[in-house]
């Protein structure tokens, strides 16, 4: 028996009021220091929190927003979630069917013996032309699941799929901004005919009938083509279909299917069959089936409904585009160190996957790792110690105004964390208001805007964790 | 371990205005700050046998030295050493006097931190040691993380509200003002008033602008012999009397049980340094100091670990006037890097130019000198939390 064993996902705290780019609702964005790679880590932190990460031994990511045309996201991403080096890191791309690509071939490589454990995560983070109604349609977040064949909460007992050549939504290698043909050639030629015949197709196959379900997980659009796809293949839309959450969270493009799916199975009972089909170039149509397990799974930090509730709702366009890049922000003054691949290579250790030391001799924790203990003066002593998922209290901090940093003021300080070490760094998503010596923290994985210049010049992005208050 | 303590001599001295000198090159200022000092020593500049030159970002090589001042194929080397490099470049000069290898050298710090967009760089060139994602904190923000913590720390014990820490350190700015104005060579003559500093903008909380030195312009300079030598050049030279330098392992920054209302590098440094110059009660012997006061807080929390004040009580000597220039120990009687300025490399120079001439009796404006010092002591502490560098030094005059 093959499936999901846990799952993950992670909305980003910040949401865009609609009412400033004359839409309603709102919409998931990411914080200034956030992407589609930061996101996945932390929808993989939820979904492994409390597992052994050693068992995991592929990492597949699907996501239409990688930072780059050659450099692996999933490497990062693997690195990041403290993932052994062994583990075979892949990415899947080029279509909003990207993330449930990745779960399938998650769930074959497991069925065929191929892998134990793989970890498959989804991500995205659109960016439609600043005024359009793709900016309006777009939010960002990230699903992470991972399968396996011991422990299964939602077995897969079918797919089908279905490609459909077409340009309805794309984005060239030289575009930022997604674009799209007239919607009503979108959706009456992509995505409802490609997605009625993968879902009518696996019902075929398998010999379901709508009836059969207890729930249907539809990747839409908008907020209301899931509902004309569901009625026309003749499912009940109030008892079955998932809201697709757009009004809320906007839609989350690759990432959209596999949060969706997440957001059912927090409230699916024992034997529950589930339909999940999401549209790309075509179809992908999936039948997934309850276990007695799903108990067991649930509970992982806040889960999608409570990343949802856990909001701070901004009203500024201008800082959102200033956030997404789209708008320059203060350079920083002097001159700017440059980059060296080696120098960053010999520490990711401690700048992806937050390393410290422990050592052996006098069991002292320290960050950055060391080689020569600065408790006991021990050389060469040291196994790593991870500091991820470590509740932490802060001890000291400022407030500084003046870094030209997308968010003012920028917050340092120093973390002391349970069960031993301190880190100094910058705090990210502070509400200055309440920030204050002995606040409970945890890190988070983000990338480190002071050297977007860098970014800009040599075209590469830089990765650090940072303290934010606990999300609740 | 010997020590320095007697062994060198100080004959001479220049040091350059200070401020936003945007007609001055560095080679100005060089030029200026060192002339001076050989014409106060009565020396020819080809007498000088070595040199030594501080700079943090103006000029990477002694050559910036001998191409200002023509020197004829000259020792020079150049020292950095974060906001220690003016004393480290001293300490240097006089470790080749007191070895026996030379007798007659020069010490000399050049900055020109406004030849720079936005100052000394908030943003350090960083060397290509390490891989620079790893935290990489301003100033502002890495002594503000003391300031925070010394509120939290005493705040019981003061039945301090925030704004009653924030006047403590508003008594400070004043009277760095105060001193700064009576000061020809200072960068800022403006008087202030505490409400000025409490309602000033923030810059980095819990700074406000007053509570940040001015970064500037400027250069100092020192001529260094053997005491022998120095009595035939003037009676009043002064000996250096200690010389200490620490520099800390991040520890700060590593270790939980740090209490951040100290800088460890500071006591480790001042300690060294009373040893060698045999000073028990630095509160009573000092007669005069120069702290080192990039931001307010530094200044109060370096009163403590100097020993001027027991721990947590320097608010109350500061409220009582203790280092006012006409207090019972005078703390920055020129201003301070508050008001003097900040040109890293050149401040711990400039420092010694004010005890120098403070201990001769010789101030620039009668009005703010101190009467019959005996022993006084510069300060600095540069970099980052953890791995700060400190260095004191303590000058005296001839029995």
């Amino acid at each position: 028996m093959v499936g999901v064993t846990a799952y993950g996902t992670y909305v980003p705290l910040f949401r865009l009021d609609k009412k400033v780019i004359g839409g309603k609702g709102e919409k998931a964005i990411c914080n200034f220091d956030e992407d589609s790679i930061t996101m996945a880590v932390e929808a993989i932190n939820n979904c492994l929190k409390g597992k052994d990460r050693e068992m995991v031994d592929s990492l597949y990511f699907g996501t239409t927003t990688s930072l780059y045309k050659e450099h692996l996201g999933a490497t990062t991403i693997a690195m990041a979630s403290d993932l052994k080096e062994n583990v075979y890191a892949a990415e899947f791309g080029s279509s909003l069917r990207a993330g449930t690509a990745a779960f399938k071939a998650g769930i074959d490589a497991v069925k065929a013996g191929s892998a134990k454990n793989v970890l498959v995560s989804a991500a995205d983070c659109r960016l439609g032309p600043p005024g359009s109604a793709l900016e309006r349609n777009f939010g960002d977040g990230a699903a992470a699941l991972l399968i396996g064949d011991t422990d299964v909460a939602v077995t897969m007992e079918g797919t089908y799929s279905v490609y459909n050549e077409i340009i309805d939504v794309w984005r060239s290698d030289a575009d930022r901004f997604v674009h799209t043909w007239e919607d009503r050639f979108a959706i009456e030629q992509g995505y409802l005919p490609s997605m009625h015949q993968a879902v009518a197709g696996l019902m075929e196959k398998f010999h379901y009938k709508p009836s059969d379900f207890a729930k249907v997980v539809f990747y839409s659009p908008d907020g209301r083509r899931s509902t004309q796809l569901a009625r026309g293949l003749g499912f009940d839309i109030k008892a079955q279909l998932q809201n697709p959450l757009i009004d809320i969270m906007g839609n989350t493009g690759a990432a959209s299917a596999l949060m969706l799916l997440v957001a059912t199975l927090e409230e699916a009972k024992v034997d529950d069959l589930i339909l999940l089909a999401s549209y790309g170039n075509g179809a992908d149509a999936f039948a997934c089936r309850v276990t007695e397990n799903i108990d067991k799974i649930r509970g992982q930090g806040l889960g999608l409904n409570g990343n949802l509730a856990s909001k701070r709702v901004m009203t500024d366009y201008l800082k959102y585009l200033r956030w997404r890049g789209i708008l320059p922000i203060e350079k920083t003054p002097g001159p700017v160190a440059a980059y060296s691949a080696v120098a960053a290579k010999r520490e990711y250790d401690r700048n992806i996957s937050l390393h410290g030391s422990r050592c052996n001799a006098c069991g002292y924790i320290q960050y950055p790792p060391q080689r020569v203990c600065t408790h006991c003066y021990a050389k060469d002593q040291m196994e790593p110690y991870s500091f991820v998922g470590k509740k932490g209290k802060i001890f000291t901090y400022t407030l500084d105004y003046i870094t030209p940093r997308a968010e003012v003021p920028t917050v340092t300080v120093e973390v002391d964390f349970e069960g031993g070490g301190r880190i100094q760094c910058y705090m990210t998503e502070v509400d200055v208001d309440r920030v204050e010596v002995g606040l409970p923290v945890e890190m988070t994985f983000r990338r480190y805007t002071l050297w977007e210049e860098i970014a800009l010049r040599e075209g590469v992005y830089l990765y650090f964790w940072e303290a934010k208050p606990l999300r609740a | 371990m010997e020590g320095i303590k007697d062994k060198v001599a100080i004959v001479g001295m220049g040091c350059t205005k200070f401020g936003e000198l945007w007609d001055k090159s560095i080679e100005d200022l060089t030029v200026d700050s060192c002339y001076e000092a050989f014409e106060d020593a009565g020396i020819d500049p080809k007498d000088i046998q070595a040199a030594w030159y501080a700079s943090r970002e103006s000029g990477f090589t002694g050559a910036h030295l001998a191409r200002a001042l023509k020197t004829n194929y000259l020792p020079i080397t150049r020292v950095e050493n974060f906001c220690c490099g003016g004393q480290d470049v001293l300490r240097n000069a006089c470790l080749g006097v007191a070895s026996g290898v030379y007798d007659l050298v020069l010490a000399c710090g050049v900055e020109k931190t406004k030849d720079h967009h936005g100052g000394f760089g908030l943003f350090i060139q960083e060397p290509l040691d390490r891989g620079m994602t790893e935290w990489d904190i301003p100033p502002a923000s890495q002594f503000g993380q003391y300031a925070t913590r010394y509120f939290y720390h005493y705040r019981d014990y003061y039945k301090w509200d925030f704004e009653g820490f924030k006047r403590v350190l508003a008594i400070i700015d004043v009277k760095n003002h105060d001193n700064g104005l009576l000061t020809p060579k200072a960068h800022l003559h403006r008087k202030i008033t505490i409400e000025d500093v409490l309602t000033a903008r923030i810059i980095s909380w819990p700074f406000t602008l007053y509570d940040a030195c001015g970064m500037s312009d400027g250069g100092a300079a020192a001529i260094v012999t053997t005491p022998e030598i120095a009595k035939t050049l003037r009676k009043d030279y002064i000996l250096v009397k200690a010389q200490a330098l620490a520099t800390g392992a991040a520890q700060s920054t590593m270790h939980p049980e740090f209490d951040f209302v100290h800088i460890p590098e500071n006591v480790a440094a001042a300690k060294a340094a009373y040893q060698e110059a045999e000073i028990t009660n630095p509160r009573e012997e000092i007669s005069i100091a120069e702290l080192h006061d990039c931001f307010s807080s530094t200044e109060l929390i370096t009163i403590e670990d100097l020993e001027f004040s027991p721990r947590g009580k320097a608010p109350e000597d500061v409220m009582a006037g203790r280092f006012l220039l006409k207090g019972e120990q005078p703390i920055n009687t020129d201003g301070g890097l508050k008001c003097f300025g900040h040109p890293l490399s050149a401040s711990g120079l400039r420092m010694t130019y004010e005890i120098y001439k403070q201990l001769q009796g010789k101030v620039d404006n009668p009005e703010r000198q101190v009467k019959n010092p005996r022993l006084g002591l510069i300060h600095n502490v540069g970099g980052n939390v953890g791995i700060h560098v400190s260095a004191v030094t303590i000058f005296g005059l001839p029995e």
